[in-house]
C-alpha cells in the first residue's frame, strides 16, 4: 500500500465539481456496502437464532457459546482477513466469515438476554395451555424476546457498517474503497464524502430498524 | 500443513524477532501506539462519563455518545486524521483516542448510575461531603463498570492500531500491510497471528487487573468480569 505523501493545501476537503460527475462511483459503493451489511446481518441471524436458543435451553453451552465468539470478538478485522487471505483469497467469502462472525456474538447475546427475560409465569400459563416446547419457543419465547433481538440487530448493523470499510483491504469495502481511494490519491474528496456516507448509513439504518421495531412489536417501546 | 510450517518457520527465525522490523520493535511500537491513545481518551472521557453519571445528567448524551461511535468508520478517520496532520504518532494518536472516548463515557456514567441510591443516601446521612461521597463510595462500587469500559475501549485501541499501518505508521499493523502488498502470506499470517494474540491478552490482563480492583467488600457479591454496557466494535 503506497503511503500518500502529504497534505496538498490546495485541495479542498470537498470538490464539488468532481462530486457532482461522479455520483455513481459513490452510489456504486453504496450498493456494496449495503450488500456486504446485509449478508452479515441475515447470516448473523440465521446463524445466532438456533445458538442462541440451543444455549438458553442447555445452559451448559452457554458460556462456551459465548466465550469462544467471545475471543473471536477481540480479533481485529484486518487480521481476521489476514488470517483467511491464504484460504479463501481476496473474495466475498473472506469478508464475510469475518463479519457474520462478529454479528454473531453481538446477536447470540441478546437472542439468550431476551429469552431469558421471558417471565416464568408466562412460561407456566403457556405450558398448562398445551403449548408443545416448540410451538411455546414459536409463539410465546422468541416473540417477547423480540425487543432485545431487535436491539442486537440495531448494535450489529451499525457495528458491521463501519467494518465493512475496512474489507477495502481486501478488494471489496463499499464505501471504504473510496477512503482507501482517497487515501492512495492523495485526494480529500472521495475520502470525505464516503467517511460522511458511511456515518449517514450507519445512523439512517438504525433509524430504520428502530421504526421497524416498533412496527413490528408496538407494545415494548424502542429503547 | 505447507504453509503453516512456512510461518512457523517465520516465527523461528531471529531475524524477525530483531531489528527496527522485528516483531520486538513492532510490538513495542504497537503497545506504545495504544498505551498513549487509551491514556489520553481515558483522561477525557473518564472525567466526562463520572461527572455525567455522578450529577445523573445529560443521560441521552452519554449513551448516545456510543451509538454514535460506533457509527463511525475508524479507518475513515485514521485517514482524515492523517491528511489533516500528516507523518508520525500524533494523526494516530488523535484517531485512536477520539475512537477509544465514547465507550470509557458511556460505561463510566452507567457505573456511576448503577451506585445504589440507598447507599449513596446512607452514606450522605453518615456525613459524607459531596466529593468524599464520589472517592470513597461511589467510585470504588463503579470500579468494576468502569474498568469494563477501558477494558472495551484498549481492545478496539489496540484493534485499530493495526490500521495504522495504512496510513505509514508502526506496529504490527506493518507485517499484514506489507504482507498484502509483497504478497507475502507468511508474513501476512504470522503479523495477524501476533495482532490477535495481543488483542486478546490485552482482553485477558485488563479482566485480571479488573478483579484485582475490585473492592474486598465487592467481591464477595460477584467475582466474574463485569458485562459491559456497551459492546463496541471499530476494527
Amino acid at each position: 500500500m503506497p503511503a500518500a505523501l502529504f497534505l496538498d493545501v490546495a485541495d479542498p476537503w470537498i470538490n464539488w465539481t468532481w462530486l457532482s460527475t461522479h455520483v455513481p462511483l459513490f452510489a456504486d459503493a453504496l450498493q456494496q456496502h449495503i450488500t456486504l451489511t446485509a449478508i452479515a446481518i441475515v447470516g448473523g441471524l440465521i446463524l445466532s437464532l438456533p445458538l442462541g436458543v440451543a444455549a438458553h435451553r442447555w445452559r451448559t453451552l452457554r458460556n462456551p457459546v459465548l466465550g469462544v465468539f467471545g475471543i473471536f470478538y477481540t480479533i481485529p478485522s484486518l487480521a481476521l482477513f489476514a488470517l483467511l487471505v491464504p484460504y479463501t483469497g481476496l473474495s466475498e467469502t473472506t469478508a464475510e466469515v469475518g463479519l457474520i462472525g462478529y454479528t454473531v456474538l453481538i446477536l447470540v447475546r441478546n437472542v439468550i438476554v431476551g429469552l431469558e427475560s421471558v417471565p416464568a409465569d408466562v412460561l407456566d400459563a403457556a405450558d398448562g395451555m398445551g403449548y408443545r416446547p416448540l410451538a411455546r419457543l414459536l409463539r410465546i419465547e422468541l416473540p417477547l424476546a423480540l425487543p432485545a433481538i431487535m436491539a442486537g440487530v440495531r448494535i450489529a448493523t451499525v457495528t458491521t457498517i463501519g467494518l465493512v470499510t475496512i474489507t477495502a483491504i481486501i478488494g471489496l469495502g463499499g464505501l471504504g474503497q473510496l477512503i482507501l481511494r482517497g487515501l492512495i490519491e492523495n485526494f480529500h474528496t472521495p475520502l470525505v464524502v464516503a467517511t460522511v456516507l458511511s456515518i449517514a448509513l450507519a445512523l439512517v439504518a438504525d433509524l430504520a430498524l428502530a421504526g421497524a421495531q416498533r412496527l413490528a412489536i408496538p407494545w415494548a417501546r424502542a429503547e | 500443513m505447507d504453509f503453516l510450517g512456512s510461518v512457523v518457520t517465520w516465527f523461528t527465525e531471529a531475524g524477525h524477532w530483531s531489528g527496527p522490523d522485528g516483531i520486538v520493535q513492532r510490538l513495542a511500537e504497537h503497545v506504545q501506539l495504544s498505551a498513549e491513545s487509551v491514556a489520553v481518551g481515558a483522561l477525557i472521557a473518564l472525567p466526562v462519563g463520572i461527572a455525567l453519571g455522578h450529577y445523573g445528567r445529560f443521560g441521552n448524551v452519554a449513551i448516545n455518545v456510543s451509538n454514535v461511535g460506533r457509527a463511525v468508520p475508524s479507518f475513515g478517520i485514521l485517514v482524515i486524521a492523517f491528511q489533516i496532520f500528516g507523518l508520525g504518532d500524533l494523526p494516530i494518536v488523535i484517531a485512536l483516542a477520539a475512537l477509544a472516548i465514547p465507550p470509557m463515557v458511556t460505561n463510566s456514567y452507567v457505573a456511576l448510575r448503577e451506585v445504589d441510591p440507598d447507599i449513596k443516601e446512607a452514606a450522605r446521612g453518615m456525613g459524607y461531603r459531596e466529593l468524599a461521597l464520589l472517592l470513597r463510595v461511589e467510585l470504588p462500587l463503579a470500579v468494576p463498570l468502569v474498568m469494563a469500559g477501558i477494558r472495551t475501549s484498549a481492545v478496539q485501541v489496540v484493534a485499530t492500531a493495526t490500521l495504522a499501518a495504512i496510513i505509514a505508521g508502526g506496529g504490527l499493523g506493518r507485517y499484514i500491510i506489507d504482507g498484502f502488498a509483497q504478497q507475502d502470506y507468511t508474513k501476512l499470517f504470522a503479523g495477524a497471528v501476533l495482532v490477535a494474540v495481543l488483542a486478546t491478552a490485552t482482553e485477558l490482563s485488563l479482566a485480571a487487573v479488573e478483579r484485582l480492583l475490585v473492592p474486598r467488600g465487592m467481591r464477595l457479591l460477584r467475582t466474574p468480569t463485569a458485562q459491559r454496557a456497551a459492546t463496541f466494535k471499530t476494527a
